[in-house]
């Protein structure tokens, strides 16, 4: 029986510190040890993107290291993105524009926009559809998802649950 | 899926890497990004007993400037090769290639020389990296040892690197003011190469002056497209003498069939492809 380690990872800005089994993947970790269950698994092989957290600010498949790996590093979760109460402007964004149907890959979708967002501020659609590849929506679609992230790099969302009238107009034209 | 458990380290040095690495006997797996390697085990196709985790060893991380060469640590995420001044300036290929692998949460966590000793024949790095006739430098118990990109690749998942050695960085030759591309085939995004062609051209004047090819999933291992190398140099840069050099790009190959297309059909790929990368890479 191999030997635990014990990790010590900050999580949404929370020092945590555990023994764990060196194969325990971070994101059963950050879901069964932790209880951060608004990260999702779901296709477990690395292709949805579903589980995706940043590490260090930037995006990982949560399902693709193992916690071990995360020792010493800082982890942001889905959990972790808003503020004093209040939604990121990219989960406004999602929620204005209708971003989302059944929400499964919802976590994974704006952790992965916002590491875009971080790498480029003001992408364009392109840019947008590339930076997003490696999450997989089955349901909604990729197009409000785009607006959605449009909107959040435009800064025409607002956080008293308005969008400005280009914004508007844009998820009009594809709904 | 949850992969057969294992005893894990982290060593903090290459050396010490090197000592863990000779006393876990043969059952052992060096673990680089883990975006190939982790996949594998969960699936329980790798079950090895020991892991060895390089991640901590940050001698093994980044661009170096050696004067004529660039020397890569081999643990270098491929999300900075792509966006690496230094690879932007002197080896654009290697960061057109790397901005193609996988997706951008793979190219965060993947590494450079992982990715090199897993020589998947459909991976986009091997190509590139032989075609710019690179150097490979591998640690092992009697010290170093370097290993000619030519010489590296040996087959199906297989290279020079011996049991009990690590291969530390990778040493690429500058290709200052070269135009470079990749082109690369795949029915969907994120997924691996049909097939795709690495391209580096030296332009003098209106002349091709050089130029290098490199050709990924022709064969088990990446090839370099010489009789196309050969056709281009001193021609003059032109589409038509492009196509016609590029009409060479399958000899010598010898693809595989499988679902995303039989041999002749990757044959033609490498052709077209060819044409375009050139094509891309010159300017035209």
């Amino acid at each position: 029986m191999a030997s635990s380690k014990t990790i010590t990872v900050e999580v949404d800005d929370v020092s945590y510190t555990d023994d764990v089994e060196p194969r325990l993947l971070l994101v059963q970790y950050l879901r069964e040890r932790l209880g951060k269950t608004g990260t999702l698994i779901g296709c477990d092989t690395t292709n949805c993107g579903a589980c995706t957290v940043h590490l260090d600010g930037a995006s990982v498949k949560s399902c693709t290291m193992f916690a071990v790996q995360a020792d010493g590093h800082s982890v942001t979760t889905i959990e972790g993105l808003a503020r004093d109460g209040k939604l990121a402007p990219l989960q406004q964004a999602f929620h204005q524009c209708h971003a989302l149907q059944c929400g499964f890959c919802t976590p994974g979708m704006i952790m992965q926009s916002a590491s875009l967002l971080d790498e480029n501020p003001h992408p364009t659609e392109q840019e947008i559809r590339d930076g997003l590849e490696g999450n997989l929506c089955r349901c909604t679609g990729y197009q409000n998802i785009v607006a959605a992230v449009q909107a959040a790099a435009d800064g025409t969302v607002s956080l008293d649950g308005t969008v400005s009238s280009d914004s508007e107009a844009e998820t009009a034209g594809v709904a | 899926m949850i992969p057969s458990a294992f005893d894990y380290a982290a060593p903090a040095t290459v050396a010490e890497a090197l000592g863990l690495l000779a006393a876990a006997g043969d059952d052992v797996k060096l673990l680089a990004g883990g975006q190939s390697l982790i996949p594998v085990m969960k699936l329980r196709l790798a079950d090895p007993a020991m892991v060895i985790d390089l991640g901590r060893i940050g001698e093994l991380s980044g661009v170096r400037d050696d004067g004529d060469a660039l020397t890569i640590g081999a643990m270098t995420p491929h999300h900075q090769i792509a966006t690496d001044p230094l690879i932007a300036a002197h080896v654009p290929l290697l960061a057109k290639a790397a901005a193609t692998v996988a997706d951008p949460q793979v190219r965060h966590r993947g590494t450079f020389g992982g990715a090199l000793v897993h020589a998947d024949p459909a991976g986009d790095l091997p190509a590139p990296v032989l075609a710019a006739e690179a150097t490979f430098i591998l640690a092992g118990p009697d010290g170093e040892r370097r290993v000619a990109a030519a010489d590296f690749f040996q087959g199906y998942f297989t290279t020079a690197v011996d049991d009990g050695e690590i291969l530390t960085h990778i040493r690429v030759p500058k290709y200052t003011g070269w135009g470079a591309h990749y082109e690369k085939f795949t029915r969907v995004a994120q997924q691996w190469s049909i097939v795709a062609v690495a391209a580096m051209v030296r332009v003098e004047g209106g002349t091709i002056a050089e130029a290098r090819i490199g050709l990924t999933n022709m064969a088990s291992t990446p090839l370099r497209a010489t009789a196309v190398e050969q056709a281009l140099a001193g021609a003059p840069l032109t589409r038509e003498t492009i196509a016609a050099a590029s009409a060479h790009a399958a000899e010598g190959t010898d693809p595989a069939s499988d679902l995303n297309g039989d041999a002749a059909y990757r044959r033609h790929l490498a052709e077209v492809l060819t044409k375009r990368a050139v094509i891309a890479a010159a300017g035209l």
